[in-house]
């Protein structure tokens, strides 16, 4: 959400802060403003997702035997280690959010790096499930094609799970861009005390896409 | 009228040019971030398809003008009323009142400066522009014929371009809900000092309702409509019984969004209309806060009537008469608003001036349409009335008629604050009177018919409908005579030189304490609130007084 940060302020020589906006009297003001617009977005995202979890739990109910059957399919070693790696992520990012209140800047760069870099890995494991699961032909709707397969019907359960990782996958994405832009304001020492609110919203969005996978991994991967 | 509510900058004479002159070119337009020339082009673009929807209507009136074929074969029509509904929805109704004079106005009533988020403003009409440009292409593609609601499995096997159409309206969701996160923000942080909640004119707590339902009901319609590209393209199966899925949780999902969607239409009407008759009646409004409070109940009990829609498409009858009740029930706070309006207006000293008159056919025809939802949020006899003419009457009185109704009155009261310039305003009162007569005379013949039993989207109809139609017919020519008439008259105003005072009807908020039209900045300095906003007794309010009348 870029329209969270401010520019700089065109009137910045009459001793406003640098990136108060016009239209806000103070910077706590803003600040509140930007948290508010983010809680607001993360509702939608939680209610975009809603839609696929509702349909997955009345499509599961319907075909029990077909979901527990398709699960069997996924790595459950993988599935434990992307969750490791975004929970680890999680907490680089708080840390980031710590740094930037602080005036930490060299910490701030660098729980930033990592948090890029644990969304990366969590990427690239999810691109070797993937390739494993085209592989085998585990593939959405009518293009599944996995042969051997003693229950029927077991394309719904890859259905979702396609839509719902790849939907995630997709946010996962939009969050590296995000803070691979904060990570270009710190280096150029836009963030102090004063002025953090785009590392506090960014934040409050990945720890969103990461509670999102929290339930997303035993729903898909530890059904019993 | 101009008693010192402005504190601030009231001894600079320093002039700044208005936000229509000042910065100059169509770049300055496209790159800009003010709330006004963004309300601006979304009223001039909603106006645009407006006027694409309304001739597709009046092509569907001219077919049904006799039993068989008139002027269209089966299949065009099906696309015609497709596009006229997935446009007027879409297009038109969902975001005029909050994209364009929601844009417009609600920071002035608020005395600030801006929305919240200014550039999350302009990025809300390049993606309205974004959906709008799809859902023509969807013409290229040989057009939709699945109806706007898109039911399955029809839309997941017929052809054409279903999934651009599907993705216009998702594309479109985005920019609702942009636009409902940038008014929650803004009414929460952005008020003047001295504004408490109870201070705001009720035109922000309507669309800060609305923009409660945007935000939670708009992604589940957006999700909904992927799953179908995802069924078209990919067959994932959840709607498709053949494969297991189910057809009618589609029904659940796009109502759920849907009903809430209505009162995204409505809820913005109501805040025009509480704005307009407290000035016209020059009377302080009455029951502000039941009037507040009805808006929120309204869009926290829009999400759980949905499946009152779907009465007769198999749920359980104990389902069914739960969403009856609930559904008579929301009823009780549209009745509590139409109440106080009409107890606003009781002994006042009115005035007909054009946006009253529009305020006054609102009135009218919004209760008509309510009460018609009651027929069909019974049980019973909604089993006779599903999916006939009377439907289709209903819901073009409350979202064609009181939504379209409240934005004529709401584009006829801050006309002169948006440009600076005045309308033929007798003119505008014969249009008024038209645009009535006309819009009663299309939709209530349809009630007869429904009743009757004449079913909605068919092409040909039994002879026996046949006056009933033709009624119908001529009222549409009549119906887009007043609105002709009311577009020359609007754009002729363009003619007269700028020379409104700040305050020509005399309103007590905030956007008639500044210039018309305003500078870039609203204000000069930063208004401080000094009275209610209807405060009309007949002294002054001393300074410091910040209390509502009562």
């Amino acid at each position: 959400m870029s329209t969270v940060t401010p520019s700089a302020h065109p009137h910045a020589e009459h001793g406003h802060p640098p990136f108060l906006q016009h239209h806000f009297r103070e910077m706590a003001q803003q600040f509140d403003a930007a948290k508010i617009g983010m809680w607001l977005f993360l509702v939608t995202e939680v209610l975009l997702f809603g839609g696929l979890f509702v349909g997955y739990g009345i499509m599961h109910a319907r075909h029990p035997e077909a979901f527990m059957a398709a699960h069997h399919h996924l790595d459950r070693t993988l599935g434990a280690l992307n969750t490791v790696v975004l929970l680890i992520s999680s907490f680089t990012m708080v840390m980031s959010v710590w740094a930037a209140q602080t005036d930490r800047r060299k910490l701030l760069i660098l729980f930033l790096a990592l948090t890029i870099l644990c969304a990366g890995v969590f990427m690239v494991v999810k691109y070797f499930e993937y390739s494993h699961k085209f592989h085998e032909g585990l593939l959405p709707g009518k293009y599944y094609s996995h042969k051997g397969d003693t229950v029927p019907g077991q394309f719904m359960f890859f259905s979702f799970y396609f839509m719902m990782t790849g939907l995630h996958g997709i946010h996962v994405l939009a969050g590296m861009v995000a803070i691979a832009w904060l990570l270009v304001r710190a280096l150029k020492g836009h963030f102090s005390s004063e002025y953090y609110s785009p590392v506090e919203v960014t934040g409050l969005y990945w720890h969103l896409v990461d509670l999102i996978w929290i339930y997303l991994f035993p729903l898909m991967y530890l059904i019993s | 009228m101009s008693e010192g509510v402005l504190h601030a900058g009231a001894g600079h004479a320093a002039h700044h040019a208005d936000y229509l002159e000042e910065p100059k070119g169509l770049w300055s337009w496209l790159t800009t971030v003010d709330h006004k020339r963004i309300g601006l082009m979304y009223m001039w673009s909603v106006l645009f398809f407006f006027l694409v929807g309304g001739l597709f209507a009046l092509l569907i009136r001219l077919e049904l003008l006799t039993p068989k074929q008139t002027i269209m074969d089966a299949e065009t029509y099906n696309r015609v009323f497709t596009l006229h509904g997935a446009i007027m929805t879409f297009l038109v109704i969902i975001p005029a009142i909050p994209g364009a004079l929601g844009n417009f106005a609600l920071p002035l009533l608020l005395g600030a400066k801006d929305v919240a988020f200014p550039r999350l403003n302009l990025a809300s009409l390049y993606i309205y522009w974004t959906g709008a440009a799809m859902a023509v292409a969807t013409l290229a593609l040989g057009g939709v014929d699945t109806g706007w609601t898109f039911y399955t499995p029809y839309s997941t096997t017929t052809g054409g371009g279903v999934s651009l159409m599907v993705l216009a309206a998702f594309v479109l969701g985005f920019s609702s809900i942009f636009t409902g996160v940038n008014f929650i923000a803004t009414v929460h942080k952005l008020r003047a000092p001295g504004m408490g909640w109870f201070e705001m004119p009720l035109f922000c707590w309507g669309m800060y309702a609305t923009a409660i339902i945007q935000i939670l009901a708009t992604p589940v319609l957006g999700i909904t409509l992927l799953l179908i590209v995802m069924e078209r393209v990919l067959g994932v199966g959840i709607f498709d019984p053949q494969l297991g899925g189910d057809p009618v949780l589609f029904q659940h999902f796009f109502w759920f969004y849907s009903h809430p969607a209505v009162y995204i239409m409505i809820l913005p009407a109501m805040a025009v209309i509480s704005e307009v008759i407290p000035t016209f009646s020059k009377k302080t409004i009455f029951g502000y806060k039941a009037i507040a409070f009805s808006s929120v109940a309204i869009a926290l009990l829009g999400f759980l009537v949905w499946a009152h829609h779907m009465f007769v498409a198999g749920m359980s009858l104990f389902a069914g008469a739960i969403f009856s009740f609930l559904t008579f029930f929301i009823a009780v706070p549209s009745a509590i608003k139409v109440f106080n309006w009409i107890a606003t207006m009781w002994r006042g000293s009115i005035s007909l001036e054009a946006p009253m008159l529009h305020a006054i056919s609102f009135l009218l025809i919004f209760t008509i349409g309510g009460l018609t939802g009651l027929f069909l949020a019974a049980l019973s006899t909604d089993v006779h009335l599903h999916d006939t003419y009377f439907v289709v009457a209903h819901f073009h009185f409350v979202m064609a008629g009181a939504n379209l109704i409240a934005l004529l009155a709401g584009m006829h009261y801050w006309w002169p604050k948006m440009f600076g310039r005045m309308y033929n305003r007798r003119l505008a009162a014969i249009a008024a009177g038209i645009i009535f007569v006309g819009f009663n005379l299309t939709f209530l013949p349809q009630f007869v018919l429904g009743s009757r039993g004449m079913p909605r989207r068919y092409f040909n109809y039994l002879p026996q409908f046949q006056d009933l139609h033709v009624i119908s017919t001529v009222g549409s020519w009549v119906l887009a005579a007043g609105l002709f008439l009311t577009a020359a008259y609007l754009l002729a105003s363009f003619r007269q030189p700028k020379g409104m005072p700040a305050n020509p009807w005399g309103g007590r908020t905030l956007e008639w304490e500044t210039t018309s039209p305003p500078t870039t900045h609203n204000f000069e300095g930063q208004p401080v609130l000094q009275h209610g906003p209807y405060d009309y007794r007949p002294e002054p309010a001393p300074v410091g007084v910040k209390e509502m009348a009562h």
